[in-house]
């Protein structure tokens, strides 16, 4: 028989440089103003413009290549690549074609494997390039009025991504997908948001290992990396093809809960030229190198953004295990969860308790109830309330399953102190002993039965009498002096 | 007054001899007078006027600001004009008003010199005979002179200007300007300038930016200066000369001497004469200007060489290929969403695509479009545009070894005849004659060489020939003091004016053009 059919997926990657200005021109780049309202001469392609180079750009692109350990090309050059289309004003695209800016990369990436949750699978995959290039602009399409809008402030410069085919898998697509969005925030080359500043197309084949690649599909408009996890259903999409015996063709799909098709590719009609108005784009490795006359505060050297690099989350996650003693998986959600890994650090100043006594309430309490709202730690409960709750519990004045009572009625009152709460609720724990006796003498009076069973040798039983203490002082008896006093 | 250079003009202004306004109106009056000439699709009179009055006053408070100011000057149409239509005389920007200037026209304006009008061109610049505009063709002003209606007969046909500069040739030549600004892609300045008889200089790629020209091949475009001397040139390419930001080819300039040495000894010059510049079609005419101008060097005491370009004879063939490829390239914009003709066609976006770049475009644009994406295709690219450039290096090389071995500059005709017949040059297709016309100024551009075509002599038809002269890139300032040893040398006529010239010239029937 022969073998089963796998997956193949590439990525390739538009992400939206995070600059002042564009990348050929001097207009302003900005979030969400008025259409076409930041359009330079050059932007709407009126004739006899000519493109400028934006340096802050090209550092960008040079410092995402060096966090993914790509090979710097000392030289590059500028290519058109040339159809028409509404948004694309010039009639062709300036981008990286015959040699980018940046090639020969790899991506570490980590997720939680499907059989056990809990296991943790290292992966990577190899960046083939990063080019820069030019955004087109934006078309709204009014059906109504059959009337297409055009809006020109989006041509802000971008860099493409391109992964080799080595994914099999929805998951490890996402997983790549959000380690390099971590990567390029820490970075700040790009904001990271996937409606518009992180593009991801998706090729994705299928084959029998050892095979060549079967005919791949293009899938756009993944607008999310839980969506990115599930457009992967072409894999079974086109498993099922083949199976039945149909083809697959060689198109581009819209993710629309199911990939559907788009339009047919247009393979032959990508006409490439040299971009004739820039002059090859050269970067220098370290200022020793500069040719004389060469203003070094206007060249890009290598070197200087290197030693800028800031601690990326591979580090990040390495540096939490050896500093807290925490487990690898635990130091994935810190760093992969925005936001939290800060809180846990902040948290950690401030309380005196154990790395691994914290790290769950991190992990489990406060993310859970973040992810339960679809919140983000914008601080529903501060790092020093938290710590607060965590050292009553700590020095035993409540018990742990009243902390967690605590701790949710914190979430709720929104700006109490745990303090307030376990005063205002009476959680705190029961230390006096004279109240206590006469609370377990009242127990073993009432359970006689029970008392025997303990006598004749049964400890199980004693959990019991213990947990009918706790149900008379609501939780709050001191459960080590409680069993003390038991036997 | 009008026949004047403009370093003769500029001086004029300071001793007060002439008003810049008073010139501004004899020079539109001119053009009113010249209009048959066709050499100006727009004429900015009111604007020139104004911009005259301007300098006049600077002039009247002892504080011009160069020596161009107030001196009338003319811009092709294919330079972007704030305010000023500028339509690449096609029908696609009929109507188009730019928003900005063009570097080389901001630069002029800047020295306060009096813009009088945009100047007639073959549409987008495609063409050797400006004969294939939407405007209708340009005529020579030489066509109307006495010479050329004495030995051609009073029923000859008018002569083309050449092109696709031939506007502001003609405009230079019938003087209703001092100075104009072409385009030079493969000869667009120097073929007009020849068959026009002015000086028309093509400088070293980079050194003037291209920001506001309408590309024809990028990698080619140089702005011209059109001048009744040489010494003018020098004057303007000072003005122009340097480095844009907004344009990133360009390159910082060598010189910054607007004059020329007033004596030039060539007795140290080395002049090449290129043996396969020889070529097919070379009239007996412009043979012998040649031989008689190397002669002159060589009695001068200048060691004259016979040299081999070998790959020279590919340059048209290959030049085609790459010009066609970005012109396929430059002109994907014009499809009428943001600005120019957008054909009423609205079933689909496609449909008004195509139907707009129809009706915009002529036949010989549409054809290099065509023709252009051909040698762009994916299976065609390496066998068309890759070898293109090829060969475009081996023809840079030949330069670099003969400049390598000791030659200054190369002397060669600039045109194969004197300017032709306009129903003759019709009888063959754009196409051909572009690979005819411009065989012996296209390497220039394929090498970014300076090259400059200094008016030498009238044909045995009465009409000029044209010479030109090669410098090394960035030699631009020593190949113009060759060029004005030249012009000194050879003695070439003022245009004799005829008729309707007569009318209006204020000095005689013939006018100094240097001194």
């Amino acid at each position: 028989a022969s073998q089963q059919l796998v997956g193949v997926v590439g990525l390739e990657v538009h992400a939206q440089i995070n600059s002042n200005t564009k990348l050929f021109s001097g207009s302003p780049v900005r979030f969400s103003a008025p259409p076409n309202s930041l359009v330079s001469f050059f932007d709407a392609s009126l004739p006899g413009t000519l493109p400028m180079l934006n340096r802050r750009c090209v550092e960008a692109a040079v410092m995402t290549g060096l966090a993914l350990n790509c090979t710097i090309n000392k030289k590059s050059y500028f290519d058109r690549k040339h159809y028409f289309y509404a948004d694309l004003p010039a009639g062709y695209q300036i981008t990286q074609q015959r040699k980018p800016i940046a090639v020969d990369g790899v991506l570490t990436y980590s997720y939680f494997g499907e059989k056990k949750r809990s296991q943790m699978i290292r992966k990577s995959v190899q960046i083939k390039q990063i080019q820069l290039e030019q955004d087109s602009g934006k078309s709204l399409h009014d059906d109504d009025r059959s009337q297409t809008l055009i809006d020109l402030n989006r041509a802000v410069g971008l860099m493409e991504l391109v992964m080799e085919p080595e994914m099999k898998s929805g998951e490890e697509a996402a997983a790549a997908i959000r380690e390099l969005q971590l990567i390029l925030q820490a970075l700040g080359t790009c904001q990271g948001n996937m409606s518009g500043q992180l593009r991801v197309d998706a090729n994705v084949s299928v084959h029998r290992p050892g095979e060549p690649l079967g005919i791949r599909t293009e899938v756009k408009n993944i607008n999310s990396i839980r969506y990115l996890a599930r457009a992967i259903y072409e894999i079974q999409r086109q498993i099922d093809a083949v199976q039945s015996g149909r083809a697959v063709q060689n198109e581009t799909r819209a993710y629309d809960s199911k990939s559907v098709p788009m339009r047919e590719k247009e393979g032959l009609q990508d006409y490439f030229m040299p971009e004739p108005n820039l002059p090859a784009l050269i970067v220098y490795e370290d200022n020793a190198s500069l040719p004389t006359g060469i203003d070094p505060s206007q060249a890009v050297v290598v070197q200087k953004i290197k030693d800028r690099l800031p601690e990326l989350p591979g580090v990040k996650r390495d540096r939490l295990v050896q500093t807290y003693g925490i487990l690898p998986e635990h130091s994935f959600t810190l760093v992969n969860e925005d936001g939290l890994m800060e809180y846990f650090e902040t948290l950690m100043k401030t309380t005196q308790r154990e790395p691994r006594k914290v790290i769950g309430w991190v992990t489990n309490e406060l993310l859970g109830h973040l992810k339960q709202r679809d919140m983000s730690v914008s601080q529903p409960i501060s790092p020093a309330h938290l710590a607060e709750l965590l050292k009553l519990q700590e020095t035993g004045r409540i018990s742990s399953s009243a902390a967690k009572q605590v701790f949710q009625e914190m979430w709720r009152s929104g700006g109490k102190t745990a303090w307030q709460i376990v005063q205002e609720q009476e959680l705190g724990l029961v230390h006096d002993s004279a109240q206590l006796h006469s609370i377990c003498q009242k127990v073993v009076d009432s359970h006689p039965d029970e008392v025997h069973a303990v006598r004749n040798g049964n400890k199980k039983v004693l959990n019991k009498l213990i947990g009918l203490v706790q149900k008379e002082t609501k939780g709050r008896a001191d459960p080590v002096l409680v069993k003390e006093i038991l036997q | 007054m009008l026949g004047l250079t403009l370093k003769e003009v500029s001086l004029a202004f300071r001793e007060g001899r002439i008003s810049p306004t008073e010139l501004c109106r004899k020079c539109l009056n001119r053009i009113k007078k010249t209009q048959h000439l066709n050499a100006y699709i727009t004429v900015t009179d009111e604007l020139s006027l104004t911009q005259a009055q301007e300098s006049e006053r600077r002039l009247q408070r002892g504080v011009p600001k160069g020596p161009l100011d107030g001196v009338p000057f003319a811009v092709k149409d294919n330079f972007c004009t704030k305010n000023v239509r500028t339509t690449c005389a096609s029908r696609m920007l009929k109507d188009y008003v730019p928003p900005f200037n063009a570097t080389v026209v901001q630069k002029l304006l800047d020295q306060g010199a009096v813009l009088m009008g945009k100047t007639n061109m073959d549409e987008f610049a495609m063409g050797a005979g400006s004969t294939d505009g939407a405007f209708g063709p340009v005529k020579n002003p030489w066509s109307y002179t006495e010479p050329y209606r004495t030995l051609a007969g009073p029923e000859a046909d008018w002569v083309i200007a050449g092109g696709s500069s031939g506007g502001s040739a003609a405009a230079v030549a019938s003087l209703t300007s001092y100075l104009a600004l072409g385009s030079d892609t493969g000869g667009s300045t120097r073929n007009p300038g020849a068959l026009c008889g002015v000086v028309a200089f093509k400088p070293t790629y980079g050194l003037l930016s291209r920001h506001g020209l309408i590309p024809l091949v990028n990698s080619m475009d140089v702005p011209g200066i059109l001048t009744r001397s040489a010494g003018d040139a020098s004057v303007v390419l000072s003005v122009l000369q340097g480095v844009d930001v907004r344009d990133s080819t360009t390159v910082p300039a060598p010189s910054s001497h607007a004059e020329l040495p007033e004596e030039f000894d060539v007795r140290n010059l080395c002049v090449g004469i290129p043996k396969e510049y020889h070529a097919l079609g070379l009239s007996p005419d412009t043979r012998a200007q040649w031989s008689r101008v190397a002669d002159l060097f060589e009695a001068a005491g200048a060691r004259v060489e016979q040299v081999s370009l070998p790959h020279t004879q590919h340059s048209i063939v290959c030049y085609h290929v790459l010009c066609h490829a970005e012109v396929a390239s430059n002109m994907a914009r014009f499809d009428g969403v943001e600005y120019g003709h957008r054909s009423s066609m609205d079933s689909s976006t496609e449909a008004m695509y195509a139907t707009t770049r129809h009706e915009g475009f002529n036949d010989v644009v549409r054809g290099r479009v065509l023709s252009g994406n051909y040698f762009l295709l994916k299976q065609n690219y390496q066998h068309y545009f890759v070898k293109a450039q090829k060969v475009r290096r081996l023809i840079c090389d030949d330069f670099r070894r003969v400049f390598a071995s000791g030659v200054d500059v190369l002397l060669t005709p600039t045109t194969l005849t004197d300017a032709a017949r306009y129903g003759d040059f019709t009888q063959e297709d754009n196409r051909t004659r572009s690979a005819q016309e411009d065989v012996f100024t296209q390497p220039a551009n394929m090498s970014g060489l300076p090259a400059v075509s200094v008016p030498t002599a009238l044909s045995s038809r009465g009409l000029p020939i044209g010479l030109q002269l090669m410098g090394k890139a960035l030699d631009d300032h020593r190949l113009l003091a060759v060029a004005q040893w030249m012009e000194r040398q050879v003695g070439f006529p003022s245009i004799g004016v005829h008729d309707d010239y007569r009318q209006c010239s204020d000095t005689s029937s013939t006018v100094q053009t240097s001194a």
